[in-house]
């Protein structure tokens, strides 16, 4: 009897792989001899689903957007792009497999992502193996380009990664200055605890003391927690005059929620994390304050290209935070594909090409200058701080970072 | 003392609200042995039941306090209590009846899967149903006029409604659960069956609505943690039953598993460990290692829990 299940069984998984192998050579065959075009695929790793997955989808459909774009214009000629995307539901082992599955598609040659630094560092190393080019439009851990002693031995530790955004010791700084500027000296800090929240409170820590303001209280939350009554009691007791949050959107709303309750009218202000619309449904209120890199999209004339070209294409979901960032990433790719795969044959032996060529990527894009400095970095030190006006987020103060 | 006072207050709802779901643990387990992981999975259903009750109702938000507290509340509670106590008994029916007679372990795994399987039921699922919205993140939970962001200040402390609520809602369970325990006829068959099923079952007790209304018992009261979690954090999500289910479960044990008033004593217990040390030892990030001390400590000195029974495990 048992024996029968096994050899049923095996006969089973058999036919299956060898109608799934028959396939995926139909498939290619399809688009190699038909169109006699060659494919190249961009990859994107992002939180397409769980509570980050507004910002995570604003990321996909972007880097859609100027996959779509760039095929029109036919960017790369005898080239046609193609999205992979995958989900890292922001854990880092599910951003492992996915950063795996793509490096195992030959035909992907650069990947967008992530939103989270914690899943950046498990994607980056599997990725740099693959000599595939890893461009981040959300990461803001100063760790990941310049290493861990990013303040006293920048060392760059994977020449495959690059970011279109600024970082934590950008934006936790211009948060400080713009705090002591509104002659607010008196904060306490809150972070949940993740690579994220920790780098933005510390960087904001060590600017706004050297400032002349002071840390009254220091308390961190556990992300997966909901009730923040014991947290804020002591916030509370310790009498500040803002709270500075290191963390995203999906706590931050419901803390602000439950300090307002609890009787701590205080303004909340957080980096990028919880520059999004869904921190006022969770529960943001006016007056409560977010960092976030480069100038307001809508403002730029240069972002014309990638905000008309969203709304042409109709996303089910905003482009969020994160979207123009992405689509600059997706670009910065594509203009390297422009060197690299000009005289491939396949798109596996460009992907070193790729990360030579990214480097040297200069262009206007929707978030403004796009280039990389010799860690990886954005060469833009643009950034804004907005204020929640009547449920929205307001842009309050645009600058660079003195 | 004022702050002392406030976390007092802070430790004691959210001890409340653990209680409430540990007594769905301490029940089923008295009777059947089986720790019911999914029992946080329960109480998110209830949660979302709730506000699904509440959009079911026009989505009122100008509706006045007495009216809110009135009809509103208790139509949300109900509505959650139906779609929890339902789950619940379809889980009782499908994943746990089946391996009644299995070795011990082979339920517990059923019950980790059903907990799996609920929680990516309400998130890819709870969107489709027409007028729902997407489950994928959280949701906000809607505010009740009266209670939602009401406060009573006393002398510097301040107490909101939603943790009033909580508190006053674990009262009238517990009165309601030594009504029914002690009271009433099922409520006696239980006792009858978890002290021993065989000598119950010859004594002609149906052994097999027992165990249903200990799981139906549980999951109501996780429908209205699941209401008061909702106005106390102003938000429910998919992801909402794990933490607070393990946190639950831990109060169950830490006041003795089987035991009913051991499961409320817990939750109080470990609510106002976690206040309090996050206050007084250490910053908050050390208040679960502190409550996880506790738990230990208690344990060692007391294996059967605060108020459990001498032995425990019978099995």
């Amino acid at each position: 009897m048992n024996k029968r299940i096994y050899s049923l069984a095996g006969v089973a998984v058999l036919a299956a792989s060898l109608a799934l192998t028959g396939c995926g050579a139909r498939t290619d065959a399809g688009t190699g001899g038909g169109t006699a075009t060659k494919v190249a695929k961009i990859g994107v790793i992002a939180p397409l689903s769980g509570d980050l997955s507004a910002m995570g989808l604003g990321i996909k459909n972007s880097v859609d957007l100027a996959i779509k774009q760039a095929n029109a214009s036919n960017a790369i000629p005898g080239w046609k792009l193609e999205l992979a995307a995958e989900d890292d539901q922001a854990t880092p082992d599910v951003g492992k497999n996915a950063a795996t599955k793509l490096a195992s598609d030959d035909q992907v040659i650069g990947v967008v992502g992530t939103l989270n630094s914690g899943v950046a560092q498990s994607t980056i190393p599997v990725l740099d193996a693959a000599h595939i080019a890893q461009v981040s439009p959300a990461n803001t851990n100063p760790a990941l380009t310049k290493g861990a002693d990013y303040t006293t031995a920048p060392a760059r530790p994977n020449a495959n990664y690059f970011r279109t955004c600024t970082t934590d010791d950008v934006q936790g700084p211009f948060a400080a200055q713009y705090l002591l500027g509104a002659g607010i000296k008196k904060v306490a800090t809150v972070h949940d605890k993740t690579p994220y929240g920790q780098g933005l409170v510390t960087e904001f820590t060590k600017a706004f003391t050297a400032g002349g303001g002071t840390v009254v209280d220091a308390e961190t939350i556990n992300p997966d927690d909901d009730n923040f009554s014991a947290v804020i009691s002591k916030v509370k007791a310790a009498g500040p005059d803002a709270v500075y949050y290191g963390g995203v959107y999906a706590e931050a709303g419901p803390l602000a929620k439950q300090m307002k309750g609890a009787g701590l009218s205080v303004p909340l202000m957080g980096g990028d994390g919880i520059y999004d619309g869904n921190f006022m449904k969770l529960g943001g209120n006016d007056g409560d304050l977010a960092t976030s890199v480069g100038a307001p999209v809508e403002t730029l004339s240069s972002a014309k290209a990638f905000l008309d070209g969203y709304k042409a294409a109709a996303y089910a979901d905003g482009y969020s935070a994160y979207g123009a960032y992405a689509y600059d990433a997706a670009n910065a790719i594509i203009a390297a594909l422009k060197t690299s795969l000009a005289s491939a044959s396949d798109a596996k032996s460009a992907r070193e090409g790729t990360i030579t060529a990214l480097a040297s990527v200069s262009f206007d894009g929707a978030t403004g200058k796009v280039g990389f400095d010799k860690y990886g970095d954005s060469v833009a030190r643009v950034l804004t701080v907005y204020k929640v006006v009547d449920g929205k987020w307001v842009a309050e103060k645009t600058g660079e970072l003195k | 003392m004022e702050l002392f006072f406030q976390q007092l207050i802070n430790g004691l709802s959210l001890g409340a609200l653990y209680a409430l779901v540990a007594v769905g643990y301490t029940v089923v387990y008295g009777i059947v042995q089986l720790i019911n992981f999914a029992h946080g999975e329960i109480f998110m259903i209830g949660a979302f039941g709730a506000y699904a009750t509440w959009v079911l109702m026009g989505s009122p938000s100008d509706w006045t306090a007495t009216t809110s507290l009135l009809v509103l509340l208790p139509m949300m509670i109900i509505g959650g209590m139906v779609a929890s106590v339902a789950t619940a008994l379809a889980t009782e029916r499908f994943a746990y009846r089946p391996l009644r007679g299995a070795p011990r372990l082979a339920p517990l795994i059923s019950a980790i899967g059903v907990s799996v399987f609920l929680q990516e039921l309400v998130r890819l699922f709870f969107g489709k149903i027409p007028g729902m919205p997407d489950a994928k993140s959280s949701v906000p939970f809607p505010d009740i006029a009266g209670i939602s962001g009401a406060t009573i200040t006393l002398g510097g402390v301040i107490i909101q409604m939603p943790a009033i609520f909580t508190l006053a809602a674990l009262a009238v369970s517990t009165v309601f659960l030594w009504y029914f325990v002690n009271r009433t006829k099922t409520g006696r068959a239980m006792v009858a069956t978890s002290q021993d099923p065989d000598t119950a079952r010859l004594m002609g007790i149906n052994v097999d609505r027992v165990i249903m209304a200990a799981f139906a018992v549980g999951a109501a009261l996780a429908a209205i943690a699941g209401v008061a979690h909702g106005l106390m954090n102003g938000n429910i999500g998919f992801r909402m039953g794990f933490l607070a289910g393990l946190k639950a479960f831990t109060a169950a044990v830490l006041g003795g598993i089987g035991n009913i008033n051991g499961a409320v004593v817990g939750g109080l217990v470990l609510g106002l460990a976690e206040a309090m040390a996050s206050n007084y030892l250490g910053t908050t990030a050390w208040k679960d290692v502190w409550a996880f001390v506790l738990l230990i400590l208690v344990l060692v000195f007391r294996p059967q829990g605060l108020l459990g029974a001498k032995v425990v495990d019978r099995a």
